[in-house]
């Protein structure tokens, strides 16, 4: 095996910057000249803006500029905007409000744009900003998921009861008729908690503008600058796309957040232009919480009818899903294509019907964070087939093998293809790992201490590899969902790599180099990855939905491909032989059969020289490009399972096991997907055990800092247990499925059906902190006695 | 405005600042010493841990007038010429860091905590990590890490004796 090829625990080789404090994220970059910019924002979740003075704060030494939404308006700077169409069931289009960057007329949450304040420092403009009078006349706020339809409060005029669409998926009747045949029906209402994503890296940005060459540079911390590019340049139109560079340097956490165009970018690289300076900006953690999207936030009836045996036959769901105060860029994807067609999970299910409405509220913008919609729905399936297995007195890991999709490919009734699987194989391995015969053990010695102690599964699938061009255009993406890359060999031999991906703690730089060093047998340090500056790359589609492996990756191979093909041709005619009789392996050509051999360094310069190539024939130099478009979805899939101990007294829960045995299809570098599961399983504990967003009826963000919004700290989670199997995908070159978000997706369900294992009710909330889960040990204590 | 002076990474510096100016800012933005890092303002999160007089502070919570005349080293002054503190080396070998944003406070932390334990066990180090977040890593291989770091800082100090 290549020590640095595919497979291989190679160590980072992006470490070194990081670990010496030589990192260069965008809040590191200062340019020449460069003011700072403070949003002034709404305190009010919901007001009409009468007036707004800006005359004494104009006045403050050091101010170069204040602008407000008019300011947008006449410089014709468009709204931001949601790239997705979603019909409703009746055939209309979704009903999006307007969202203009600086805030025309009205605010709409506590965080809104008001104004921007640019002046020689930070302090400066903050003092300034003090001075800026703006006469707001306060309206009622709507906050409440589940009420925002009824409610009489409307938070855009083109959205009649809040509602955006109101949206279905699967066939209706089918379900009906299998609900009417079913001898047992488990029914659930279900919250998903809404979430604040927290990249340790606050959103930044850093505008530019060059008289000279009438051109913008925009330095931002973004998955996808070249997405960013082209939604600012189209439709927000700062500029058109060859005068608008955008780079995303080294970028400290993404996890879904920072996919999106927001309104602090969008003013920073046009007021660049208008104070004739540089202008920075980074968010304090506090205008994180209040102006990063959100994710999660839906409100489920969830019902699943079962025959005699426990024989899955339908599955209904209804979710409210909130999008906050203003569509952000992908949000109407999110609670529909990413779903509900998950909803089938690893299960063989004749029949699903999901409906799903979605609604405006005077909160923050709710879009794609970690599983995007992929958690929702295992958190549905999985609390659902737990809980209908309690019910029906059959052991949860029989009821999921009895229902388990064994064959493939597999039509779901969802949409969804599954390709490649083996679900019992993940579930076994899981029990094993886990210990699982050893529980009643475990929870007998946990009673003697006066402890509960449960055990919940996960057995969930998610769709990744994100997608098929033609396949999501048809379900109303705006954009192609394919990835490009162009490997530059130069004449010593070495090579970049030119991807569209983008790297925010993945390790592409090491994962992608070891592709290329497996594939051309060269040292992994004599390859460097390019990414993040769309002057350097010419288009991507970047980093999301666990599609760098697949997508990216594949879109390398093929680049490769071409690379080695046209190589082979240069090395016949080094080695004065027949292309044919050329084979390529560990680096070398070699001429079959004889000793005749060149390595891939003197071919490349032998492309280069072009003294030994006929160039009437073909062209010197080596270098490739290729755009990839997956021919599928991914379906990474596998079997959690968490176990917990509560204390009755205080409601405190530790999680004292948790295993994960995942099916990823190929591996390119086991270390770093450990390292992707372990960061998911936390985030998924900390969605099931301390994190909750929490708004008060006035809209009042009361969750705005680390002090009040839980994130999960070491000393809330123990060390996990890792296993994996493997069918490979057949839908892309390498076999690859995608790890980036399994652990967010799987982890909620395993750890609250452990909760309600160990506490013998399904009445708890998530994040399940010790008040909650302390009222529901009470609750529920009678009934633990008489199980006894 | 005031002058602050001080010894950052073995250098003597000195600054003229506005006397709201925070450690952090000091150091970043005076300095262009960038390695220290603002993750939340309000001293929870640990990004901006630096050591000042030989134990960990949060940078975003000291005024730099504070720490006029003491002794600060950064995430930049801890390793000697190529040959990295074995600390660093330690989050490398065990991939404790992804991201990279948290990484320099929680080694510049991961070392204070070292120094004062020696070879701390599983639950010491996530103890002491309260003051750290990470949002990568599930703190799985930081803990990792730092019980291989300080287990190899012991193994140092021991030669040096």
């Amino acid at each position: 095996m290549n020590p640095t090829g595919i497979g291989a625990a190679v160590r980072r080789k992006e470490d070194h910057r990081f670990i010496t404090g030589a990192g260069q994220y965008t809040d590191d970059i200062n340019r020449l000249g460069q003011a700072y910019a403070y949003f002034l924002r709404s305190p009010h979740a919901h007001a009409t803006i009468k007036g707004i003075d800006l005359r004494e704060a104009k006045n403050v030494k050091g101010v170069l500029g204040i602008y407000t939404g008019d300011d947008l308006a006449a410089d014709k700077v468009g709204g931001l905007i949601c790239g997705w169409m979603i019909h409703s069931k009746d055939g209309s289009p979704m009903k999006a409000g307007p969202h203009p960057a600086l805030a025309q007329g009205k605010v709409r949450y506590v965080g809104d744009h008001v104004a921007v304040v640019i002046a020689e420092t930070l302090t400066i403009a903050r003092d300034a900003a003090e001075k800026i009078k703006v006469d707001y006349q306060v309206l009622p706020a709507v906050v409440d998921t589940a009420s925002a339809q009824s409610s009489k409060v409307l938070v855009h005029d083109v959205a009649p009861r809040n509602t955006i669409y109101e949206w279905e998926l699967g066939d209706r009747k089918a379900t009906d008729a299998a609900f009417a045949h079913a001898k047992h029906v488990t029914k659930l209402d279900i919250v998903n908690n809404r979430l604040v994503p927290n990249a340790m890296e606050p959103r930044a940005a850093v505008g530019d503008y060059d008289s000279g060459q009438d051109a913008f540079t925009l330095w931002t911390t973004s998955q996808n600058p070249h997405v960013a590019r082209l939604v600012l340049s189209a439709f927000i139109g700062i500029a058109p796309e060859h005068k608008l560079r955008v780079i995303a340097p080294d970028v400290g956490g993404g996890f879904g957040s920072k996919i999106f165009v927001y309104a602090e970018e969008t003013v920073c690289v046009w007021a660049a232009k208008k104070v004739k300076r540089p202008v920075k900006w980074v968010a304090d953690r506090t205008e994180a919480f209040l102006s990063d999207a959100h994710g999660r936030d839906h409100v489920t009836h969830a019902e699943l009818a079962m025959d005699e045996r426990g024989k899955i036959l339908g599955l209904r769901v209804k979710t409210i899903a909130n999008l906050g105060a203003y569509m952000s860029t992908f949000s109407s994807s999110v609670p529909t294509y990413l779903y509900a067609t998950l909803l089938s999970g690893q299960y063989d299910i004749p029949a699903i019907h999901a409906s799903v409405d979605t609604v405006y509220t005077n909160t923050a913008p709710v879009d794609a964070y970690r599983g995007a919609g992929r958690p929702e729905a295992t958190y549905v399936v999985e609390r659902l087939v737990e809980c209908a297995a309690r019910e029906m007195g059959i052991d949860p890991a029989d009821f999921r093998k009895r229902n388990f999709v064994k064959k493939f490919p597999h039509q779901t009734p969802v949409i969804m293809m599954y390709d490649a699987g083996d679900y019992r194989a993940s579930l076994e391995k899981a029990m094993e790992v886990a210990d699982v015969k050893g529980f009643g053990k475990r929870k007998r010695e946990a009673a003697r201490r006066g402890m509960l102690r449960g055990m919940g599964y996960s057995t969930y699938i998610e769709a990744c590899g994100i997608a098929p061009s033609a396949a999501v255009g048809s379900l109303g993406a705006g954009v192609g969902l394919w990835e490009s890359a162009e490997v530059r060999v130069n004449p010593v031999g070495t090579v970049e790599i030119l991807t569209g991906s983008h790297s925010h703690g993945q390790g592409h730089e090491t994962t992608f180099a070891q592709l290329v060093s497996e594939r051309l047998g060269i040292p992994i340090d004599n390859v460097s990855i390019v990414h993040g500056d769309t002057d350097k790359v010419q288009f991507g589609m970047g980093t999301y939905g666990s599609r760098s492996g697949a997508v990216g990756m594949s879109a390398i191979v093929k680049a490769l491909d071409k690379i080695e093909a046209k190589a082979r041709k240069v090395a016949s005619h080094l080695l004065e032989a027949a292309e044919a009789d050329i084979e390529f392996k560990n680096g070398e050509f070699r001429v079959k059969g004889t000793d005749k051999k060149i390595d891939f360094t003197s071919v490349a310069l032998g492309a280069y020289t072009a003294h030994k190539i006929p160039t009437s024939e073909m062209e010197p130099g080596l270098k490739e490009g290729a755009f990839y478009d997956p021919t599928n979805f991914t379906f990474p899939a596998g079997c959690h399972i968490c176990e917990v101990e509560i204390d009755p007294e205080t409601g405190v829960t530790r999680v004292v096991g948790y295993t994960a045995v995942d099916d990823f299809g190929v591996i390119v570098n086991p270390m770093i997907v450990e390292g992707q599961v372990h960061g998911g399983i936390a985030q998924g504990i900390g969605q099931a055990l301390t994190e909750g967003t929490v708004y008060n009826a006035d809209g009042q963000l009361v969750t705005a800092s680390y002090m009040d919004y839980a994130m999960p700290r070491a000393d809330n989670l123990p060390f996990f247990q890792l296993g994996f199997t493997e069918t490979r995908c057949p839908s892309n070159p390498l076999g690859i499925k995608g790890c980036g978000e399994a652990g967010a997706i799987a982890a909620p369900a395993a750890v609250m059906n452990a909760i309600t294992d160990a506490l013998g009710t399904e009445a708890v909330p998530m994040p399940a902190a010790p008040l909650a889960v302390w009222k529901a040990a009470r609750a529920s204590a009678g009934t633990r006695q008489a199980a006894e | 405005m005031a002058t602050v002076s001080m010894t950052v990474n073995g250098r003597a510096v000195s600054a003229e600042v506005d006397s709201r100016t925070l450690l952090v800012q000091l150091l970043r933005e005076h300095l262009r010493l960038t390695g220290t890092h603002v993750g939340c303002d309000t001293s929870q999160c640990g990004a901006c841990v630096v050591h000042v007089d030989g134990l960990a502070a949060k940078s975003c919570t000291l005024l730099a007038l504070q720490c006029d005349g003491a002794n600060v080293v950064t995430i930049e002054g801890l390793a000697n010429g190529a040959k990295l503190h074995p600390m660093q080396e330690a989050f490398r070998e065990h991939h404790g860091l992804q991201c990279g944003f948290c990484t320099p406070g929680m080694i510049m932390q991961a070392i204070d905590i070292a120094n004062r334990h020696g070879i701390p066990d599983e639950t010491t180090i996530r103890h002491e990590l309260e003051g750290n977040i990470c949002r990568c890593t599930g703190y799985h291989n930081i803990v990792k890490a730092i019980g291989a770091g300080a287990q190899a800082m012991a193994g140092l100090k021991q030669a040096a004796e």
